[in-house]
């Protein structure tokens, strides 16, 4: 696992009597798109503060070499903050103001928000607030990006279009993406690797993998496929395979 | 059609007052009541223009809001980082509530023996009045302002590297901002009531002195002088710190 940019190790965790995970071990490569489902309060959530380091693992090694930024499932922009100002929260290393300001400028264009530098979050509908949330993760010299529901509260048209926006993004600014998700075919139209998990305490019953460029469409008989193979693992479908989890 | 809607919306107040004034005049008009205990307005307005001429009302005014100009700005410069304390410490908080609850809810009123006692008569009670009046909710808000900061915004801090120093200036003091400045507004009106009780009891100047003196002299049109003078600056104090709401960086806590 030594070259793996991003991994956890046989890693337990419990908060009190509640154990999260026993024995977790999940490696990612660099660039990869790994997308993690699973039942609610599995720890999907959990799995990604390991990864950022806000949370400590009782026993186990968790490594992530490298610079990490994190989206929030919940409004995280700082509304005290224009779209600029949240933006330019992901280039506070950078000292040279012309060069900040060029890379801002291009970071706008990019999430076709131009004309919003001056906008406080409130004046943004959802799925642009949400775009400048991905602008503010993604500028600068981060590597990886951990994203925790980041489409959860927007309505469904919104979502599918923000995939796309994130796939473009990702395009133009690649990155390793540790997506959790709900929604499995956010997961199935954006990730190269989904990993479903189980009940607590939570273990990695099935991995799929999808061959397919970005963006892809939501009704890619692809994509289909593997939302189907994912019900169908969860126990929601009944037809294909349905492997139990295993022990 | 929206500038008819709000320029009809702007003369509606100034309607209702004017009908006042009719209902007014028409009862004194009536000489319903006898003038001594309800002055017309003809007899306000020349008792108005009496102690305009004189300068006392001035002084007066003057007097008032340099009270609670120092007892109020004391309480802000005291209050707000008690509460910022507070609101971070949780077992400080817990040890602090029930005492600042305990004077938030004793009338500031209840001091005036006591002020005058430590104090004697002049500014200093007053101001020591405007000061328990403000500096408890002042607390208590702040308090609650800084206990409801979503913990999402401490970890974008964290996340991009804020220090503890930036913090405080970048996340929890813009954070409360709204909810501070709603209880300033608050505050200030509490402290501006507190100033005329104290000044019938503890002043030898200043508004509500002003208006226990016309009582003593029977001077029901100076009294009533006086109160319209002290509800409208009570309300030019309210517009001004109204100002506040409309900075920019935070209007996002008025309009969500």
């Amino acid at each position: 696992m030594k070259d793996k940019p991003l991994y956890v190790e046989d890693v337990s965790l419990s908060f009190g009597s509640v154990v999260v995970f026993e024995r977790l071990s999940l490696s990612i490569e660099r660039g990869e798109f790994v997308a993690v489902v699973g039942p609610s309060g599995c720890g999907k959530t959990t799995l990604l503060n390991l990864f950022s380091q806000f949370v400590q693992p009782s026993s186990g090694r968790v490594v992530c070499a490298e610079r990490v930024r994190m989206v929030y499932q919940h409004d995280s922009l700082l509304p005290w903050q224009t779209v600029n100002e949240n933006i330019a929260l992901g280039l506070r290393r950078l000292k040279d103001a012309g060069e900040r300001a060029r890379q801002l400028n291009d970071m706008l264009r990019l999430i076709k928000l131009e004309g919003f530098a001056d906008h406080y979050p409130h004046q943004l509908s959802g799925g642009m607030r949400q775009r400048v949330e991905l602008a503010r993760a993604l500028i600068g010299d981060s590597d990886v990006l951990l994203l925790d529901e980041p489409f959860s509260s927007l309505d469904y048209l919104t979502r599918i279009r923000m995939r796309n926006e994130l796939a473009r993004m990702l395009d133009q600014l690649p990155r390793t993406v540790v997506l959790v998700t709900h929604d499995i075919e956010e997961a199935a139209q954006l990730a190269d690797r989904i990993v479903v998990l189980s009940d607590r305490p939570a273990k990695i019953c099935s991995e799929f993998h999808v061959k397919l460029a970005r963006p892809r469409e939501l009704t890619h008989p692809a994509v289909v496929t593997t939302v189907h193979e994912i019900l169908a693992e969860l126990g929601l479908e009944h037809e294909g395979k349905q492997s139990a989890v295993p022990a | 059609m929206t500038n008819s809607v709000s320029s009809k919306e702007r003369v509606l107040p100034l309607a209702v007052l004017l009908i006042a004034l009719l209902i007014w005049t028409a009862i004194s008009l009536l000489s319903l009541f006898p003038e001594s205990v309800f002055p017309s307005p003809v007899a306000v307005a020349r008792g108005f223009l009496e102690e305009l001429r004189s300068g006392r009302l001035v002084d007066d005014i003057v007097a008032s809001l340099f009270r609670v100009t120092t007892g109020f700005g004391l309480a802000v410069f005291t209050g707000i980082p008690a509460g910022l304390w507070l609101g971070s410490h949780a077992r400080a908080r817990h040890a602090f509530l029930p005492l600042v609850n305990f004077f938030r809810s004793l009338s500031p009123l209840a001091w005036i023996p006591f002020a005058i006692l430590w104090f004697g008569i002049g500014d200093l009670p007053t101001i020591f009045l405007i000061f328990m009046a403000s500096f408890f909710p002042l607390v208590l808000a702040t308090i609650a302002a800084v206990a409801n900061i979503p913990s999402v915004y401490f970890r974008v801090g964290r996340d991009y590297g804020f220090s503890s120093t930036e913090m405080l200036t970048n996340v929890t003091l813009p954070a409360i901002a709204p909810q501070v400045i709603t209880s300033l507004r608050v505050t200030a009106g509490l402290a501006w009531l507190v100033v005329v009780a104290a000044e019938m009891i503890a002043g030898r100047a200043g508004l509500g002195f002003a208006i226990w003196d016309a009582r003593n002299g029977l001077r029901m049109d100076l009294l009533v002088s006086g109160m319209i003078v002290i509800g409208v600056i009570g309300i030019v104090i309210d517009r001004i710190l109204l100002q506040l709401t409309k900075i920019p960086s935070v209007r996002w806590g008025y309009e969500r």
